[in-house]
């Protein structure tokens, strides 16, 4: 091959887009957690269209959330969280300089951002549960008395919504305590893979939390 | 390992564009053991063929279920002896009860349409050729990829329970449509539940396969996705891929963005059934003498939307990666390269992006808006130019060239007949004032069967025709395979064409019988020849399968390129060995289909081939960029 030919091949192969490279300069793992973030944003999407849908084609849709505890409650839930993103991106900061046992101690204080926001909703479900009634399949009596015509769909959106998110938050937590467990063998790739899971999560309870809880604020 | 964890180790692992081949450094040796090695393997191969090996297990089942339906529907209340031992309680004394027939209905549309048309075009040929076209050694997550085909099994196994436990298979058919689907047990429907039976009956296990299949297909749908773009080898870019590549990366993004939604639904739904929501179920439900149930405030019309959002593109995740193998296969054996590769790209895209916007067509009478129904429409009109760029393409393809007919050749000419046949009706069924009186008719099955079912199915058979020889190293006996040809492509236009017949006539799907109905008595005489022509259709395909599993032992030797084609998987051994190449890391100098390139010394030109034309720089080697790759460079000069 002359060299001439050569340097024209070598365009080619130098190109992002032309094999044998990684076209967005991401690993696999990077790669596929962005899929996965795109996918599961495809499932909240399903979700919460679907209660918008039969919460927008009912006549009424009950307003419950006080300012205590519910609005409190999930507000400094959402501070939680807010925090728990912050601290993640501290972790992945730390990581990328090589500081392993910075990034742990991040990734720690983003698993109790996440384990204060569990126990927080775990007491709101609790709270509504107990103190109200509230079912998945029905409204508590003084609800129904005070929106005659809703539905009894408020608690199974909530509960669905809510539990599937919760889950979410649950895994992230499971799946930060592993990589701080390995911190010292993982690569800085697979810390900023799971802090790119752990934002998402954030960003979908920063819908959850206006469609489920400020518009059902109670108005006083 | 301290050392290599700068973050350049990791972002640009490649050592990117010197020669060091470690995209897809292949960490381990081939396994030993039985187990490691045919069962829970993590080679992308031994999965690919686990997959085909399901979808002929589904596909055996399914076809079955199609002829009992044909029976119980020529010969209304006829005893079946066989049929009572395996279904006691559905076709007591072997006379199918009406509800056995909806349970038919429904485990025929799910197991063809999830773990036959999604399984094996994505799951078995995808899983088996993409790493290899785009000279990668394996997927981008092997273990994923292992866990994907059995979380897929499980599902199949969950689906095939359905129709054994106590009360029955689903009722609810494939599109499990609220409100039967959600309350039918509330009202004793058989295969719906009951309030004893709330968890182990028909419809619940039906959702659970679905929600089954949904995670694993997703899975499977990320990883197909990173492996293409990260994995391609030196010199694979995007438009020197062969064109099956590029449909399984649309079905790919397909199913990534669609089987997320049907997840949802079905959790949605199986709450309805077990936990007393009610998302699908609206208020005052009545059988005209008292209100069924407590359940308010749902919409059916929300699972519809749902399902079909997800419904819609699962058609096209099932007939693309055929469109891939014909377009692929064409070229190969009319020995010229596809006519319009790019527009076949683009094309293929535009159908797959169109196709998350046009559910609505399958709701023209749920009551939506007739301006919703306009809008729905118009777009569904629409698909109809890209499908006919790639028609008018492969006739392109095809015009002019040397054909050699193979049996994948034939198999691919009739998938064009097929996709060409059904999707003609597809204008008339995509127009809300047609679709008012064709909807939930024969015409229906007859329009889906052909476009997206029976065309998807000549795909698959194209594609296992051509590939065998790679995937077991010997041929299939080539005249077996016209044997099985002819009566199949016959055999499905005379059993299709005649369900437009009825359709026009009137006959609804989904009746287990028309023995009360006065005007569809003159379609008796149709009804028995489609049953007589589905015998003669089914009984041939065991020749298929005969062939396939004789030619894995007897075949002839395949040689490493016995079609003299060009794309990757014909340049490493027939098996591939365990990392694909031996080793080898191949470099792609050229697009996927240059046939007859004036010059060379053979009529075909490998894409590892590096061009003596290189040395005077023709053209044929600067246009190197993306854009060289649709293989009618060769014909500029």
């Amino acid at each position: 091959m002359s060299t001439e030919a050569h340097a024209v091949d070598q365009s080619t192969l130098a190109a992002d887009w032309g094999g044998g490279t990684f076209p967005y300069h991401v690993g696999h793992k990077k790669l596929g957690m962005w899929l996965f973030i795109v996918s599961d944003a495809m499932t909240f999407s399903a979700l919460l269209i679907g209660y918008s849908y039969v919460r927008a084609s009912s006549d009424e849709w009950p307003a419950p959330f006080h300012f205590y505890p519910s609005v409190v409650f999930s507000t400094v839930m959402t501070l939680c969280l807010l925090a728990s993103s912050f601290t993640m991106v501290m972790a992945v900061g730390a990581s990328a300089r090589r500081d392993k046992r910075a990034a742990r101690r991040w990734i720690m204080l983003t698993m109790l951002g996440g384990l204060t926001f569990l126990v927080l909703h775990l007491y709101e479900w609790y709270h509504l549960i107990h103190d109200y009634g509230l079912k998945p399949f029905s409204l508590p009596a003084e609800w129904a008395r005070e929106w005659p015509n809703a539905p009894p769909l408020f608690g199974a959106c909530f509960f669905t919504i809510t539990g599937l998110h919760m889950f979410h938050v649950l895994t992230g937590v499971i799946y930060l305590g592993w990589i701080a467990f390995k911190i010292r063998r993982v690569r800085h790739e697979d810390v900023e893979v799971s802090g790119l899971y752990w934002h998402f999560v954030d960003l979908v309870w920063m819908f959850v939390f206006p469609l489920i809880y400020l518009m059902s604020v109670y108005a006083e | 390992m301290a050392e290599a964890e700068t973050i350049h180790d990791v972002i640009q692992p490649a050592a990117a564009h010197a020669h060091a081949p470690s995209v897809a450094a292949h960490h381990h040796g081939p396994p030993t053991g039985f187990i490691r090695k045919y069962i829970f393997s993590v080679d992308h191969k031994v999965i690919g063929i686990q997959y085909l090996l399901l979808a002929m297990a589904a596909v055996l089942v399914g076809m079955l279920l199609s002829v009992l339906m044909r029976m119980n529907l020529t010969w209304p209340g006829t005893a079946w002896p066989l049929l009572e031992i395996l279904f006691p309680i559905g076709a007591k004394g072997g006379v199918m009860t009406p509800e056995f027939y909806l349970s038919l209905v429904t485990m025929h549309g799910t197991m063809m349409v999830f773990f036959v048309l999604t399984t094996a075009p994505q799951g078995g040929f995808g899983n088996y050729f993409l790493p290899i076209q785009i000279g990668a050694e394996d997927m981008a997550f092997p273990t994923l990829n292992m866990l994907s085909f059995w979380v897929t099994f499980v599902g199949f196994v969950a689906l095939i329970a359905a129709a054994f436990v106590e009360g029955g298979g689903p009722t609810g058919g494939w599109t499990g449509y609220p409100t039967l689907s959600a309350i039918g047990g509330k009202l004793n429907v058989p295969g719906m539940g009951s309030a004893q039976n709330l968890w182990w009956n028909g419809q619940n296990l039906w959702i659970i396969s679905i929600a089954i299949f949904c995670v694993a297909s997703l899975l499977g749908a990320l990883n197909f996705i990173t492996t293409l773009l990260n994995m391609r080898t030196r010199g694979m870019s995007l438009m020197r891929m062969p064109l099956t590549c590029w449909s399984w990366f649309t079905t790919a993004i397909l199913a990534l963005l669609a089987f997320p939604v049907l997840l949802a639904a079905g959790v949605l739904l199986f709450l309805d059934r077990t936990a007393d929501t009610s998302f699908f179920v609206p208020g005052g439900l009545s059988d005209g003498t008292r209100v069924l149930t407590e359940h308010n405030g749902g919409s059916p019309i929300l699972w519809q939307h749902l399902f079909w959002f997800f419904g819609h593109p699962e058609v096209y995740i099932a007939i693309l990666p055929g469109m891939g193998v014909t377009s692929h296969v064409l070229s190969t054996f009319a020995r010229k390269p596809v006519f319009g590769y790019r527009a076949m790209v683009f094309a293929m895209f535009a159908i797959g992006l169109l196709g998350f916007f046009v559910w609505g067509h399958h709701m023209f009478l749920s009551g939506m808006s007739p301006y919703t129904g306009m809008a729905f429409s118009v777009l569904t009109l629409t698909i109809g130019v890209p499908s006919a760029i790639k028609t008018f393409n492969w006739i392109g393809t095809l015009w002019g060239g040397r054909i050699r007919f193979t049996t994948p050749m034939l198999f691919a000419i009739g998938f064009v007949s097929l996709f060409v046949a059904g999707g003609v009706t597809g204008i008339v069924l995509g127009q809300t004032s047609l679709d008012l009186s064709m909807h939930d008719t024969y015409f229906v099955l007859g329009h889906f069967h052909l476009v997206m079912g029976v065309a998807a199915i000549f795909g698959m058979f194209a594609g296992t025709y051509f590939w065998f020889p790679k995937m077991f190293g010997r041929m299939m006996s080539e005249r077996l395979g016209k044997i099985h040809f002819w009566p199949t492509f016959i055999g499905v236009y005379a059993i299709f064409i005649p369900f437009h017949i009825m359709g026009i006539v009137g006959m609804p799907r989904r009746y287990a019988s028309f023995e009360e109905y006065e005007f569809l008595r003159v379609l008796d005489p149709v009804v028995l020849f489609v049953t007589i022509a589905v015998i003669i259709t089914v009984a041939a395909q065991f020749l298929f399968w005969y062939n396939f599993f004789w030619s894995i032992w007897k075949g002839e030797p395949a040689g490493d390129n016995p079609w003299e084609a060009t794309t990757l998987e014909w340049s490493t051994s027939s098996p591939p060995p365990h990392d694909n190449f031996g080793g080898r890391v191949l470099t792609v100098y050229r697009g996927p289909y240059e046939f007859a390139v004036p010059g060379a010394p053979d009529d075909y030109v490998m894409q590892t081939t590096p061009d003596a034309a290189e040395e005077n720089q023709s053209p044929l080697v600067q246009g190197g960029s993306e854009i060289s790759g649709n293989g009618h460079n060769g014909h500029k000069h």
